[in-house]
């Protein structure tokens, strides 16, 4: 079957749970090839752990993972870097596997950060080393790409061009992407499935499904859902600077 | 020529130091220098094992710190206690048992200084054989767990996530910690060990901009003290241990001087 030799990751029921309390219960999907799935929740709703999940960090796990790609590029979202290692950034770049260095150039380039490529890690500004961490997931053109809300700290023009990157990466590669994002603008323009958590799959499907899903309108408020909605008709009417909207 | 125990001390002593140069640089990376001395005041127990059972030291103290290793890696499993708590209880309940065997072995003669703070004259044909087999097969192993064991020292989830296996790296380097300690036991001492792996290492860290150049430094400072310091062992009949590492901290403080310099320059 080939839908079933697309599949890289799949979740049946997945579940984890530390000491008594769970973080994330009953969570089914599953990542294809050039498909980005994004994850979607407020705080503390499981969505990092889903992904922990997915890339087999947790192991005593509920339910089922079947992961059928090692060549993983992951972007985690709170990286803690003990900074007395003298870590240049062309060394955290073949951190797991080793590279060309046109190869390391290349992503570097991608990302723009291609001049840090000496520098020591410890003295980069959060939005440089978010971009470090982009660029080292991309440069081993992974199968898998999970992006813990890859852009935080990124400049505003930074975050849009960021977007943009991924989603050619995913086309070239034609790799599968787990992404985490707050910004539902990107989530709906880029997105092919979404799954909405809060501690468990609250709803799913395609971004314009969750937007009309009335639990997710309870979960992120009807703003939101307007936010989202807009992308579905977003020609059939303008929003005026005094906040009123006229149509067509 | 090997019949000059100097000679042979100073063949010993750089077989040791290219071993404790790398070994050392993720003692320091991964936070485990108590972790060493734990293991390291374990082979006393091993120490007295061998000479119960007349059994070869290095082999004995080999296996008393690995099982020592896989002790504490139970306690730390099964037990609400810190790591430093439970690193102190294993350290010294076991130096204090090994200290309470010898005084049962009352028909050995036992030369304590020399266990606790090496001794050159003590090394023979037979150690040089186990430093220079076991030493470079202790490096190649390291070379082959090197991206695991790197990876999950800047990030265990990264590499985790990567297919790196870092658990696996991490047991079979507590094995390597406890091979080094085997092996240089009786030039170092144990009460020294630690320090052989720290200070080189701590000196290379201060010079050194990337990972690959603080291994290279730390094995050269390694062996700059073992020569400085067996030639000062030799002249002022010391202990071979602490002027070694003597040497090694005259060594730290040297490289403190270079980065005062080149913060000067830098201004």
């Amino acid at each position: 079957m080939t839908s079933n030799q697309n599949i890289l990751v799949k979740l049946n029921q997945a579940g984890f749970r530390l000491k008594k309390k769970w973080l994330v219960k009953g969570v089914s999907l599953q990542i294809e090839k050039g498909k980005i799935v994004t994850l979607i929740g407020p705080n503390g709703s499981g969505k990092t752990t889903t992904a922990k999940i997915a890339l087999g960090i947790y192991k005593k796990i509920d339910g089922e993972v079947e992961k059928y790609t090692n060549k993983v590029g992951y972007v985690p979202q709170k990286i803690s870097i003990d900074w007395t290692l003298p870590l240049r950034v062309k060394d955290f770049m073949v951190l797991t596997e080793n590279l060309k260095d046109e190869d390391i150039n290349e992503a570097l380039s991608l990302t723009g950060v291609i001049q840090l490529k000496n520098k020591n890690l410890g003295d980069l500004s959060g939005g440089e080393f978010q971009r470090v961490l982009i660029a080292r997931a991309i440069s081993k053109k992974p199968d898998l790409l999970v992006l813990d809300e890859p852009v935080q700290g990124v400049d505003f023009t930074g975050e849009i061009a960021l977007y943009k990157l991924i989603k050619k990466i995913t086309d070239e590669l034609n790799c599968g992407i787990l992404l985490i994002s707050h910004d539902l603008h990107t989530v709906m323009s880029a997105t092919d499935h979404v799954v909405c958590l809060n501690g468990h799959v609250c709803c799913s499907g395609s971004p314009m499904d969750v937007a009309r899903n009335n639990e997710y309108k309870a979960l992120f408020g009807e703003q939101a859902s307007q936010i989202l909605s807009r992308y579905e008709h977003r020609h059939d009417h303008i929003h005026t600077s005094e906040g009123e909207i006229k149509k067509n | 020529m090997l019949d000059d125990f100097f000679i042979r001390a100073l063949i010993a002593g750089i077989g040791i130091a290219i071993v404790t140069g790398p070994l050392g640089c993720f003692v320091i990376w991964r936070r485990l220098s108590y972790f060493g001395d734990t293991l390291a005041h374990s082979a006393l127990l091993g120490v007295t094992l061998a000479y119960t059972l007349e059994f070869n030291i290095a082999f004995s103290v080999f296996i008393i710190s690995s099982l020592i290793a896989l002790i504490l890696i139970q306690l730390q499993k099964r037990t609400n206690l810190p790591g430093d708590a439970l690193l102190g209880l294993l350290a010294h309940s076991s130096l204090a048992v090994g200290l309470v065997v010898i005084g049962f072995l009352t028909f050995i003669r036992f030369d304590l200084m020399g266990l606790l703070f090496g001794d050159i004259l003590a090394v023979t044909l037979d150690d040089l054989l186990i430093i220079w087999i076991g030493g470079p097969l202790i490096l190649l192993i390291l070379k082959l767990i090197w991206k695991p064991l790197f990876a999950s020292t800047v990030n265990y989830e990264l590499a985790e996530a990567e297919g790196l296996n870092p658990d696996r790296a991490k047991a079979i380097f507590t094995v390597l910690m406890a091979g080094i300690i085997a092996i240089s036991i009786k030039m170092v001492g144990l009460l020294l060990i630690t320090g052989m792996l720290i200070i080189p290492a701590a000196m290379a860290r201060n010079i050194s901009t990337s990972p690959q150049s603080m291994v290279i430094y730390s094995i050269l400072g390694g062996l700059l003290s073992v020569i400085l310091g067996l030639f000062t062992s030799l002249e002022f009949n010391t202990s071979s241990g602490p002027s070694i590492i003597a040497a090694s901290l005259f060594l730290f403080i040297l490289s403190l001087l270079n980065i005062k310099q080149s913060i000067k320059l830098k201004n």
